[in-house]
């Protein structure tokens, strides 16, 4: 009984991050699929809008309505945007796809659940090391913004801590989303939640127009209020393009902590639910 | 004793109420290799299941070294190490990053996380194999990374849920010396299965469990000599309405300890088959004797003279 008293005592700190280097040793055999699959949306998608678009319609007040008097080009409002489903979709990729897969017939999340820590860090793990994975694709966003579209868009950061504050909530909030998504939508339907939930709430998180210009359409700017992307989006806008008009700072700071609190219990007790019987 | 289990009770309530455990009682000695022997749906893995905190007991209690394991989970976890049913090897890692993670998880630095990991592939002869992935190995290869990685954190017991499932028989005697290899660096092992011989080979102690209870408790060598000391003679006939008159007749012969009807035909225990083999058939042909089995003194007689049915059934 001696050897078993004197053992050290489970240390919470280095059990989170041997599962923080296991995931940076997957993610390390995964640099080019992962930097395409973060990378591919945003390019294409300023491709098209801010590069081909604008030569086709030579200023046409349609690719320029978002902008309308706001003071920014197209290319200023769909910045944060984009960083915006950078954020969200490798969220989803980075949680609930591979939660999907290790859940399913390998079961080869048992070994990380069996760490002598509590389940619920190690669910925290997943959503931290997401965030991680969110973080690097929002800021990939930003070079291509500068190079690709025909009028470059630079970020126009005033409040360092703000953005990075927006950045860091934004991407756990994503990777409570996806731990979420993935505990709880079984296996063989994790194709169809693309279509019925991820793209609604990416195309209704006003990630193409900014929250203020919806009030033409007032029931629609208050029904997105309860789509968490809205404030991702809207955050990014207060940080790094503060000249396009967002809501108010504290507004999205608080719909952001409430939004991470919610979908991050949620997550965590599906995951629990998942691994307990 | 390392693992304590009382009045541990199971019970899921779904549209169907399943009663898995039924009140176990339950001791495990320090240092013994434990079988847990049943047939399937019998309780083991639940038992397996609790005891490794995966599962919430409806009742009762599991105490590994002393430390409640629905109260302190991630304590009990340290203590124990878990070889699960299935391959659960992390795909995505090699088979030295399985183990080396694995011991990182559990706190290793990385120097020692990786002097283990290489100790113990060439423990299990893995060192080749070293930067494999998961996905390139035999059923039996990948049973022997579960069991380095399961006991890499030097874990007090090891719990081994159907080890020998889905090997082939030159893998399992490899598996099971790999098990009887443990016992002397003074890991408890406990392990679960339905075959008999295995519990046999490798079981210091067994208790037998069916439908959620526990049947018997004791060394295989106990076992045998209080409940499955007599030869068991298995017949499957096609008229079973005189059966009963011919086990009467057949419970007089001497050599006969018993006789009994069965669904399928008769069950005759019997001291040996020598001196009564040719009456029973003799008796039996009448009936139309269409099959017959002969089972010799083993865990397999016990568990039919504990539950009248056979472990296979």
């Amino acid at each position: 009984m001696s050897s078993i008293q004197t053992r050290q005592k489970p240390s919470f700190l280095k059990a989170f991050l041997g599962l923080y280097l296991r995931d940076l040793r997957v993610l390390s055999r995964e640099l080019l699929p992962f930097v395409l699959r973060v990378g591919m949306q945003p390019l294409l998608f300023l491709f098209v809008f801010t590069f081909i678009m604008p030569r086709m319609a030579g200023g046409s007040p349609i690719m320029m309505g978002g902008a309308a008097g706001s003071g920014g080009s197209f290319g200023t409002i769909l910045l944060p945007g984009l960083m915006a489903v950078a954020i969200m979709f490798s969220g989803i990729a980075a949680v609930a796809l591979p939660l999907s897969s290790e859940f399913g017939i390998t079961r080869e999340i048992d070994d990380r659940v069996m760490c002598p820590v509590p389940i619920w860090a190690v669910a925290l793990e997943k959503v931290c090391f997401s965030a991680l994975q969110s973080i690097v694709a929002a800021l990939l966003v930003i070079p291509m913004a500068i190079v690709i579209p025909a009028k470059a868009v630079y970020p126009d950061i005033h409040n360092w801590f703000l953005f990075a504050l927006v950045l860091v909530m934004s991407s756990l909030l994503a990777g409570a989303l996806g731990l979420a998504i993935g505990s709880v939508v079984p296996p063989k339907n994790i194709g169809l939640i693309f279509s019925i939930i991820v793209v609604p709430i990416t195309f209704l998180g006003c990630v193409y127009y900014p929250w203020a210009k919806l009030d033409q359409i007032r029931w629609l700017q208050i029904a997105v209020l309860f789509n968490p992307i809205v404030y991702i989006s809207e955050g990014l806008r207060a940080s790094v393009t503060p000249g396009v008009g967002h809501m108010p700072v504290w507004g999205i700071l608080v719909a952001l902590t409430v939004f991470l609190v919610i979908l991050g219990r949620f997550g965590i007790r599906g995951f629990m639910r998942r691994v307990i019987s | 004793m390392i693992v304590e289990i009382q009045a541990l009770t199971k019970v899921y309530d779904g549209k169907l109420r399943v009663v898995a455990l039924d009140g176990i009682d339950l001791e495990v000695r320090q240092g013994e290799i434990f079988g847990l022997l049943g047939p399937n749906g019998a309780g083991k893995t639940t038992t397996i299941g609790i005891c490794t905190t995966r599962t919430l007991p409806t009742g009762g209690q599991v105490r590994i070294a002393g430390i409640d394991v629905v109260k302190q989970p991630a304590q009990a976890r340290q203590l124990i190490g878990v070889v699960p049913q299935f391959n659960t090897l992390d795909r995505s890692l090699t088979i030295y990053e399985n183990i080396y993670f694995h011991c990182r998880y559990f706190g290793f630095s990385h120097a020692s996380a990786k002097s283990r990991s290489d100790e113990l592939l060439a423990q299990f002869l893995l060192t080749e194999r070293r930067d494999a992935m998961p996905a390139q190995l035999s059923g039996g290869l990948a049973q022997r990374v579960q069991i380095a990685r399961a006991i890499a954190h030097r874990p007090t017991v090891l719990f081994l849920d159907e080890p020998s499932a889905g090997l082939d028989p030159q893998s399992r005697i490899a598996m099971w010396t790999a098990v009887q290899g443990l016992r002397k660096e003074g890991i408890t092992v406990v392990l679960t299965t339905h075959y008999m011989e295995e519990a046999d080979e490798l079981s210091e102690r067994v208790a037998i469990v069916d439908r959620g209870k526990l049947l018997a408790l004791g060394s295989p060598q106990e076992l045998k000599s209080t409940y499955g000391s007599n030869t068991i003679i298995s017949l499957k006939l096609r008229n079973l309405e005189p059966a009963e008159s011919v086990a009467a007749d057949l419970r007089l012969r001497e050599g006969v300890a018993s006789a009994e009807v069965t669904p399928e035909g008769l069950r005759v225990f019997a001291s040996g088959a020598d001196g009564v083999l040719a009456e029973v058939i003799q008796s039996c042909t009448r009936l139309g004797l269409r099959d017959i089995s002969i089972t010799e003194p083993s865990l397999e007689t016990v568990f039919i003279h504990l539950t009248g049915r056979d472990l296979r059934e």
